[in-house]
């Protein structure tokens, strides 16, 4: 028998509580595999939407047939004239048949359709004035609309990293959720073993070599179920849709590459986590019973 | 031959207590108690039932601290010992508890040899079956510890006591539950622990036991009596 071993078995079984621990443990990791999951998603999402539409807006040209090419010229004058605006293009109907294939498919006759002619404007770092274009354009080219893109961006972008703090928050809530538990479970076990505990300390166990039977136990036990439940939660995210092209938020909720490996360091921080409440919980216990 | 330093040099004790008291919420049980116990010396404690020898022992291994005056365990002053102190002084002390209780979930070789265990030191296998067999539990080394006798626990107890080879033995009615051919026994064994120079302390009421002792050696008795701790004369 090894001195380890030996030194475990002083303390009995610990039964229910121990029970209790892997379980928690387990169902615990398994929600904060998909706490992390939307956190990692919702911060890929906040990047890209702050980044992407980051200094782009665009210009929408709403007007009879005859008086679109005119209205295009205008606007393109006045926005080279506009401080703030580092260029200016207006889209071929190549590019606007790309933007629309996807709704509508490859054949779309384009010149058949009334089809708004788009700008896309791309701001300096200083910015513009945005009230300011907009006046000049309803004076001159009464069918433009600026879509500065702000107008939905920045709440969306807002609403993602919103969405990846909850995430966090939640991953937070679920630890101290699981060190409550741990706790609990930890100090039932310690009261059921009261007298052991008093055996123990009359043939000169020290504090410190008690504590570690009860927290060696409970950190395995909580490290193990934690195990458990990061790989089921791994595997329902990897069970997820993939990501299509398009990136959408619910098909783009799986890790990606290295972020893989993230679920299984929760075990750790399980592990660690009950190694530090059940420490705690012991010691507090000893001065209490002996 | 190597110099007797500590037979030569101050005065050592292992246990001194000076005007010491133990009271507690029912009042004071132990009064005005100085007493000391030299290295090698064999005392029993008599005294009627309540009237606190199990109190006097648990002072003795820092189970209790006196309320009153001052106790000196190793020359150390129980106060000042850290809860780790505690732990080591009692490696020191071997203790035969009234109610001898053990893990009941080990076999009784491993409640024996617990006292190493948790010092982090291992028993030769061959040294443990000797002394199990000299108090006759040979035969109940994988015994679990509720299903034995009365008598069986306190010689397990004592095993356990003295496994660690300890400076001080304190036994509290160590011959309770024992017939009279045991209870020699481990009056023997207590003898030669003590002529090996171990400090022994035995509360008992069992007088013929102190009586067959005293041709044997120089035991001293003491006596609780209205609270206090005196010295017994030679009317036993
Ligand atoms: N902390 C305490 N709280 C309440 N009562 C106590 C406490 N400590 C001691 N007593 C009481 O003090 C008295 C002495 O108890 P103790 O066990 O020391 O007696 P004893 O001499 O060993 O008796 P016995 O011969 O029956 O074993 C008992 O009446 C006990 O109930
Ligand atoms: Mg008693």
């Amino acid at each position: 028998m090894t001195a380890r071993s030996q030194n475990d078995r002083v303390v009995p079984p610990s039964g229910a509580p121990a029970t209790l621990t892997s379980f928690t443990a387990g169902a615990m990791t398994f929600l904060a595999v998909f706490a992390l999951a939307l956190a990692l998603a919702s911060g890929r999402l906040a990047e890209r939407w702050a980044s992407a539409l980051d200094r782009t807006a665009t210009i929408r040209i709403s007007a009879p047939d005859d008086q679109i090419a005119m209205q295009t010229k205008a606007v393109l004058d006045i926005l080279a004239t506009t401080p703030g605006i580092e260029s200016s293009r207006a889209q071929t109907p190549d590019e606007q048949r790309k933007l629309l294939e996807p709704w509508f498919g490859p054949d779309l006759p384009l010149t058949d359709l009334p089809l708004p002619q788009l700008i896309e404007v791309i701001e300096a770092t200083e910015g513009y004035d945005s009230e300011g274009l907009k006046q000049r354009l309803s004076a001159e080219a009464p069918g433009a609309v600026l879509d500065d893109h702000t107008r939905w961006r920045k709440p969306m972008a807002e609403a993602a990293s919103r969405l990846r703090l909850l995430g966090y928050l939640s991953i937070l809530l679920i630890g101290a959720a699981m060190a409550a538990m741990i706790t609990l479970a930890a100090n039932a076990a310690l009261s059921a073993n009261a007298q052991v505990i008093k055996v123990l300390r009359l043939v000169g166990a020290k504090d410190s070599y008690i504590a570690r039977a009860f927290v060696r136990r409970f950190t395995l036990r909580a490290a193990a179920g934690s195990a458990v439940g990061a790989l089921a939660g791994t595997i329902g995210v990897a069970l997820l849709p993939a990501q299509d092209a398009a990136g959408g938020f619910l098909t783009g909720l799986g890790f990606t590459g290295a972020g893989w490996l993230l679920p299984f360091l929760l075990p750790l921080l399980a592990g660690g986590v009950a190694f530090a409440a059940t420490r705690q919980a012991a010691f507090t216990t000893l001065r209490r019973l002996t | 031959m190597l110099p007797q330093i500590r037979a030569t040099g101050v005065a050592f004790t292992v246990i001194s207590f000076e005007n010491a008291a133990y009271s507690y919420g029912g009042g004071e049980l132990l009064s005005d108690i100085s007493l000391r116990l030299a290295p090698g010396s064999f005392h029993f404690l008599t005294g009627p039932s309540g009237s606190g020898k199990s109190t006097f022992l648990k002072l003795c291994y820092a189970e209790l601290a006196p309320t009153a005056g001052s106790l000196t365990l190793f020359d150390r002053d129980v106060r000042s010992l850290s809860r780790d102190d505690v732990a080591l002084t009692r490696r020191r002390i071997g203790v035969v508890h009234q109610d001898c209780q053990f893990l009941d979930h080990l076999p009784l070789a491993a409640n024996v040899a617990l006292p190493l265990t948790v010092a982090g030191r291992t028993s030769a296998p061959s040294d443990l079956s000797d002394l199990l067999g000299w108090v006759g539990l040979g035969q109940l080394a994988e015994a679990k510890p509720p299903s034995l006798s009365g008598g069986e626990r306190q010689r397990a107890a004592l095993a356990r006591a003295i496994i660690m080879g300890p400076d001080v033995i304190l036994a509290d009615e160590p011959t309770g539950n024992l017939d009279w051919e045991m209870s020699l026994r481990l009056l023997t064994l207590l003898v030669e622990l003590n002529r090996m120079g171990k400090t022994i302390l035995v509360a008992t009421h069992d007088l013929n036991l102190i009586r067959q002792a005293k041709p044997q050696l120089a035991a001293r008795v003491l006596r609780i009596s209205k609270r206090r701790i005196q010295l017994a004369g030679a009317d036993l």
